[in-house]
């Protein structure tokens, strides 16, 4: 279970939220919406342990996730805004090395199957990533999500420049993770096509 | 009779204490160097080798040993904020430097002085020499480390990172330089004044010590103040009306 | 975490790393083409005399390996930055101080290596002996990981601030004086006949301590840098 407790969190002059609560239970997904510059990210930060909260805590299990430090590193897998793929690597390579990078081997199929699972095709695998759009960069960066066993997701605007179709796939993959009793917070602008009773909305006003 | 301590680690709390020691701090720092500079200057002996020019000694020893002094007392400050997060603490570090730069500076100015007519140089690449020039670079580099970065918490943050880097460095520049001197056999002019040092010169320089550390204090504090209300967003004249009050009575 | 998923995860950085950089072979060229150019301006700047260029050699080798680094750490994190391999980097579960020492070493391999290898061939260029084209490799293989450690601090502490390219030689040059003392003074002990192992013992300490010491700061960096 994650719980934010009495979090507020400023950058530079600006309050962007303070006093938040709230409570993420296992099987369900925290989506934050609001207006550009409400803070919605530096929250999905706050939540990674990337940005520590100017006040508040985070509790992990009950735990303070500073305190926690890897082991709750080692809990959650984290997909910012950025994609964190490298342009002269294949998007094979790029996969491999993103699963290599948490201490944990991966086989070249699995890989295979993970991209194909989101939509791109065998040819691509071997292209350089240069040379893909943005769509298909962030379709690699969330391949990782079929490799992940980590119970934690936390997704920074995972749909953007995706198409209906991978739209669909990515919503049914965390569909699946969140009835593994797994959890999520994602940052979106967008609806989320999931149950309503799994999904828990957290407006932001800035 | 307990004295509530962390009530003052909070800037707004610490800001009119600091307003209340800054000129205790600054009147006794100038009493005292009168008093070093006039032992130091009139009442201590002639030194029978270099005659008068080593009374800048009075100003270029306490200068260098208060320049590596304040050096250390940042990087505790910078390591305080790391450990604790405590605002205040980044205050007096970010205080602290420029002050330490001054006296760096100022012991190498008079350094140069005492060097020409003792030695025939302005400059010659003695250990101490070098490792207070190599401190000069490291307070600079504090210094623009936090004027280049804009997020005041990154900055206060990676200047103690680096503050607290340096800390380890100056020693070892300090003997390395010591070492190569040795090895190059150069300029093995020892900058120390020997041990039959006249106990008048010996107290005129620690009373120039204590005068600089005074002034320091009061100096970083009146700094801390300033930074206080630069970051709070602090109106200065909500806080001290009664002086503006009384500026107006008198006119 | 367990200790097989620790060298997992620094393997499978420095085998990126050097992937990466066999794509792109001309960075890791750069910084050696500019030590070539840098050394060769010496002597057209002294004059030709060899006993001057014998005296100058060492320190004008030193400095110029010295800057040659110090030009190829603006590599080291700031594209890991700038795509979001660092924000990956560091939600891993293992201690990040461990990872940044597979990131430094991977860059040694790239960027220092190549240095220590072309040095006896530049040493030649300023009549150095063989015992002491001897002395300045072994001098260099202890001196360019010190530099990369302690360098590696600077790159994470300007990343993506404002004219970190100069920030970072100001801030890093003055805490590489050690390493150029002892490395220089190796070899020119070398050639005066009084040894260099005592030189080369403190580099291998500063190499150590480095060890021990920088990647705790650069941790510590990365994460500000992150926040």
């Amino acid at each position: 279970m994650l719980q934010a407790v009495t979090l507020s969190c400023r950058r530079g002059e600006r309050r962007l939220f303070s006093d938040l609560t709230i409570k993420v239970e296992p099987g369900t997904l925290l989506a934050v919406v609001g207006e550009n510059g409400s803070g919605k990210t530096s929250l999905l930060r706050i939540f990674s342990s990337l940005l520590p909260p100017d006040e508040g805590s985070i509790l992990w299990d009950g735990e303070d996730i500073h305190q926690l430090k890897e082991l709750y590193s080692g809990q959650l897998t984290y997909i910012g805004h950025l994609n964190g793929i490298k342009d002269d690597l294949t998007p094979l390579e790029n996969v491999m090395s993103a699963i290599n990078l948490t201490g944990e081997a991966c086989s070249r199929t699995a890989a295979q199957e993970a991209l194909e699972a989101i939509g791109l095709k065998r040819p691509v695998h071997r292209l350089p990533s240069k040379v893909l759009s943005q769509g298909q960069k962030r379709r690699v960066a969330l391949a990782r999500l079929w490799l992940s066993t980590r119970p934690l997701w936390l997704l920074d605007e995972p749909f953007t420049s995706l198409d209906a179709a991978s739209t669909g796939v990515v919503t049914q993959r965390l569909h699946a993770h969140l009835q593994r009793g797994g959890l999520a917070v994602i940052v979106t602008h967008q609806e989320v096509d999931l149950p309503v009773e799994r999904v828990q909305r957290l407006r932001l006003t800035g | 009779m307990s004295v509530n301590w962390s009530k003052y680690s909070a800037p707004m709390a610490f800001y009119p204490l600091a307003g209340r020691l800054i000129p205790w701090f600054a009147c006794v720092a100038v009493a005292l160097m009168g008093v070093g500079l006039y032992m130091g200057f009139f009442v201590a002996p002639t030194d029978f080798q270099q005659g008068e020019a080593y009374r800048i000694i009075f100003v270029h020893v306490p200068a260098a040993w208060m320049s590596m002094f304040l050096y250390v007392v940042m990087a505790v400050w910078a390591g305080i904020g790391l450990g604790l997060n405590a605002r205040l603490s980044f205050m007096m570090a970010q205080a602290i430097a420029p002050t330490g730069a001054m006296f760096t500076f100022l012991a190498l100015l008079t350094g140069a002085m005492w060097g020409k007519p003792t030695w025939g140089a302005w400059w010659v690449w003695d250990a101490r020499l070098t490792s207070e020039l190599i401190l000069l670079f490291q307070y600079a580099g504090v210094m623009l480390l936090r004027t280049s970065i804009d997020d005041m918490r990154r900055a206060d943050r990676s200047s103690a990172v680096f503050a607290l880097v340096g800390v380890v460095n100056v020693p070892i520049i300090y003997f390395s330089v010591q070492w190569w001197n040795t090895l190059h056999q150069g300029a093995s002019v020892s900058m120390s004044t020997g041990s039959k040092m006249a106990a008048t010169m010996l107290t005129a320089m620690l009373l120039m010590t204590l005068a600089f550390w005074l002034y320091s204090v009061a100096v970083i504090l009146s700094r801390v103040r300033c930074i206080i209300v630069e970051r709070e967003s602090l109106p200065v004249w909500e806080e001290e009306p009664p002086v503006i009050q009384k500026v107006a009575e008198v006119r | 975490m367990s200790r097989s998923s620790m060298w997992e995860a620094v393997g499978g950085i420095v085998r990126r790393d050097l992937l990466l950089a066999m794509r792109r072979r001309s960075d890791a060229a750069m910084s050696v083409f500019f030590l070539v150019i840098v050394v060769s301006l010496f002597p057209l700047g002294v004059g030709p005399e060899p006993a001057v260029l014998r005296t100058i050699g060492p320190g004008v080798l030193w400095v110029a390996a010295l800057l040659a680094c110090l030009l190829s750490l603006a590599r080291v994190f700031t594209a890991d930055y700038v795509d979001g391999t660092l924000e990956q980097m560091v939600l891993v579960p293992q201690p990040l101080a461990v990872l940044v020492v597979g990131k430094v070493f991977a860059h040694w391999v790239i960027s220092g290596l190549p240095i220590v290898l072309l040095s006896p061939l530049l040493g030649l260029q300023f009549g150095l002996s063989g015992e002491s084209l001897g002395v300045l490799v072994m001098s260099l293989l202890l001196g360019t990981p010190t530099l990369s450690m302690i360098g590696t601090i600077g790159a994470a502490l300007v990343l993506g601030v404002r004219g970190s390219g100069l920030l970072v030689a100001l801030l890093v040059l003055p805490l590489y004086v050690p390493v150029l003392i002892f490395g220089a003074g190796a070899v020119t002990g070398s050639m005066a006949g009084i040894g260099a192992e005592a030189n080369l013992s403190l580099l291998g300490a500063c190499l150590v301590l480095s060890l021990f010491l920088a990647p705790w700061a650069t941790a510590a960096a990365l994460r500000i840098a992150l926040e």
